[in-house]
């Protein structure tokens, strides 16, 4: 094999692993289960709703556009993670206190979503 | 042979896309989307010639750009859920009551 | 260590009103209503402290300029004065917020935050050297004031300010952002210092001109000067009325730091392609802005209008730059101060007179004010005459030495143009003044007891007329805080 396609090996392994643990997951499950099927737990479901088979046809509750915009607004965050993760050998301790003041101040705008009850369902 | 030309001219189309949007549609939701467009045109360029020009400062403000666009996104969704609330209507056009 | 300890020093300041305005969001989700106002005279204190830290930083770091943080952050007296500024409007605007916000419906505590954090954003601004830097600064000053203009979200006209100032200004941004990355591509590099030296070495490409012309777009919208003017009447009526006044002086004041700083240090040697530009967009501004005031009834709408014809005097400066004794540069300066002062008085008078909560703000308002409270009134005159451009008031000062700037340039049918507009600008500040002393009140006339907004009112006459019976001091020190043009 020649060393350019070598480089690609990792990456096989990778999905190789990735194929193995959900099979052997869903198989290790299948065999110790107990199979004892009703209605209701044969039909489909998301997130611990029930899932709607006929057309989407209603609107989200306003309520998850409020946890929505803080997942966009914490996702996004963690672009600046990635490049120090990269670079931490040579930052050292300047690129942690430097990552920690950062987070603390992620941290503040967790704090206030919280105070003011951005979390809470109900 | 794709070249930092071809980049930028189609960056400079999502840039000719979204100002167009934000000039003509009237619904908050397509004018914040066009605007993202305009940023992500931004975007483009900024990588394209920093890979040209071998400097990683193009791409660090990239990143930069994201973020600012993620904040501006979060602010905007939540003017225009204020506006729906208020108004039943997120059209700029029923945004209407400062004139003169 | 990538960068010197001494480059924290620098941002000192910055980092001490972050940490406060944090301090603040977070108390506010403790605090309860009638106590918020211990919150509003932390956010002044914070203001306070944090001029002093930089006035303390700026003797510890030596020999100015200073740059940190890979040339991302430059100390020198150009930021420095802003800072300066900054910090007060910040003050004056959370003076006449205290009983504006505490009879509303709405908490106080986030809005003390929002404005320090919209002012930690200005602050960098006026020191950003970087062109990240820069829109970073811009963005957090910006945001935090989309949500200032919308505070009072369950009226409409707020709501509406809100809405119409995020779009063009998350438009404006990103044609800014795009005008930048074509810059970057001629040039090579983000820092302004690099900028100028890759333009006066090389030849570079076309679309740089296209670059610069954005970006000039962008900053036409920031300072709202024509054709990118109209959202400021709109903003200005629709929002809170202290946020009005805030965002009529801080704001603009930063947006003129970057414009200078970019178009000074960076575009340097590129003012071929600019000046024609900036002439035009003056012009136009001039006439836009006073000939949209003389219809208006609505003050805040009308200081809205006055305050285009404004921006457009001060761009005038911008296109001095070629003079070696640096008027352009330095006229903008004395002019921005007085502005500021002047400004932020007028719009404190339509806090203390708006008899229907937030709506009552028309010239009729002001009738017969004269006659019950004098003080006010000629507190209120001299702002006027500060606007209009009138000796011995600091506006005169400021137009005086700015359309010498332009006349100095070769600009003589601009300078034309801009006392002429100053003259137009004469009938709706006399429309004012006229309500105040030769209109009988028809016993509609109402201003609130409120000795914190009184004060701030009183500091901007103060200022208003030192700068203009002695303006030698002010001149003297904004000629120390010059920028160099080009590399």
């Amino acid at each position: 094999m020649n060393p350019s396609m070598a480089s690609y090996l990792p990456i096989l392994y990778f999905a190789i692993m990735a194929a193995i643990i959900p099979v052997a997951g869903l198989a290790a499950m299948s065999l110790l289960r107990p199979s004892k099927p009703t209605p209701t737990k044969l039909a489909p479901y998301e997130c611990g709703v029930a899932s709607p088979t006929e057309a989407f046809d209603h609107r989200f509750s306003v309520r998850y556009y409020l946890i929505a915009v803080l997942f966009v607004v914490f996702d996004v965050e963690t672009i600046f993670l990635f490049p120090w993760a990269v670079m931490y050998h040579r930052l050292k301790l300047f690129g942690l206190v430097e990552m920690l003041v950062f987070l603390a101040i992620l941290v503040v705008g967790y704090v206030y979503a919280w105070r003011r009850g951005a979390l809470s369902w109900a | 042979m794709i070249g930092v030309t071809h980049y930028v001219a189609l960056s400079f189309l999502l840039f000719a896309i979204g100002v167009t949007g934000v000039l003509i549609r009237r619904n908050l939701l397509t004018v914040l989307m066009s605007i993202e467009l305009i940023l992500n045109a931004a975007n483009l360029n900024l990588i394209a010639f920093s890979r040209q020009l071998g400097d990683l400062n193009g791409q660090l403000f990239a990143v930069f750009v994201i973020t600012l666009a993620a904040g501006e996104a979060a602010i905007g969704l939540a003017i225009i859920i204020s506006m729906y609330r208020l108004k039943g209507s997120v059209n700029l056009d029923d945004a209407s009551e400062l004139k003169g | 260590m990538p960068f010197p300890a001494g480059d924290t020093l620098l941002i000192l300041p910055e980092l001490f009103l972050t940490a406060a305005a944090s301090f603040v969001l977070l108390w506010a989700t403790f605090v309860s209503r009638p106590r918020e106002r211990g919150l509003a005279f932390f956010s002044i204190g914070a203001l306070a402290a944090t001029g002093l830290l930089l006035f303390v930083s700026a003797r510890m770091a030596g020999t100015l300029p200073r740059s940190a943080f890979g040339g991302m952050f430059a100390m020198d007296r150009f930021g420095l004065y802003f800072k300066g500024i900054l910090l007060l409007v910040g003050i004056v605007t959370i003076l006449f917020s205290l009983r504006f916000i505490s009879v509303s419906p709405y908490p106080g505590g986030e809005y003390y935050g929002l404005i320090l954090f919209s002012t930690v954003g200005m602050l960098f601004m006026a020191s950003g050297t970087h062109l990240a830097s820069i829109v970073v600064a811009l963005e957090l000053m910006a945001l935090s004031q989309y949500v200032l203009a919308g505070y009072f979200k369950r009226e409409t006209k707020s709501l509406e300010a809100s809405a119409k100032y995020f779009v063009l200004g998350a438009f404006s941004s990103g044609v800014l952002i795009y005008g930048i990355s074509l810059v970057y591509g001629a040039a090579g590099t983000l820092s302004l210092a690099g900028i100028a030296t890759a333009f006066t070495t090389a030849k570079p490409p076309a679309f740089l001109v296209i670059g610069i012309i954005f970006v000039g777009c962008g900053m036409f919208f920031k300072i709202a000067s024509a054709p990118f003017h109209v959202w400021a009447p709109d903003v200005y009526e629709g929002a809170p009325t202290p946020i009005s006044a805030f965002f009529a002086v801080g704001p603009k004041l930063a947006a003129y730091a970057i414009f200078a700083r970019i178009f000074f240090v960076g575009f340097g040697p590129r003012a071929g392609d600019w000046s024609a530009i900036i002439a035009a967009s003056a012009a136009l501004t001039m006439v836009v802005g006073n000939v949209g005031a003389l219809m208006q009834t609505n003050v805040k709408r009308l200081l809205g209008y006055s305050s285009i014809g404004h921006a457009g005097y001060a761009l005038l400066g911008l296109l001095a730059y070629g003079d070696a004794s640096g008027i352009g540069l330095w006229s903008i300066l004395v002019y921005l101060l007085a502005y500021a002062f002047m400004n932020l008085g007028a719009f404190g008078l339509v806090i203390l007179l708006e008899s229907k909560g937030y709506a009552g703000e028309s010239v009729d308002d002001f009738n017969g004010l004269a006659a019950k409270n004098p003080w006010l009134a000629a507190a209120m005159l001299v702002f006027l005459l500060s606007l209009a451009g009138i000796p011995p008031t600091a506006g005169f000062v400021g137009k005086y030495f700015l359309f010498s700037a332009a006349m100095k340039a070769g600009w003589f049918w601009l300078s034309l143009l801009a006392v002429l507009m100053s003259a137009v600008s004469l009938f709706y500040y006399f429309r004012i003044a006229r309500a105040m002393y030769l209109v009988e009140g028809e016993g509609t006339l109402h201003w609130r007891e409120e000795p914190a907004v009184s004060a701030a009112i009183a500091l901007c006459a103060a200022g208003t007329l030192a700068m203009g019976i002695l303006p030698g001091p002010f001149v003297q020190f904004a000629r120390t805080c010059l920028l160099p043009f080009g590399p």
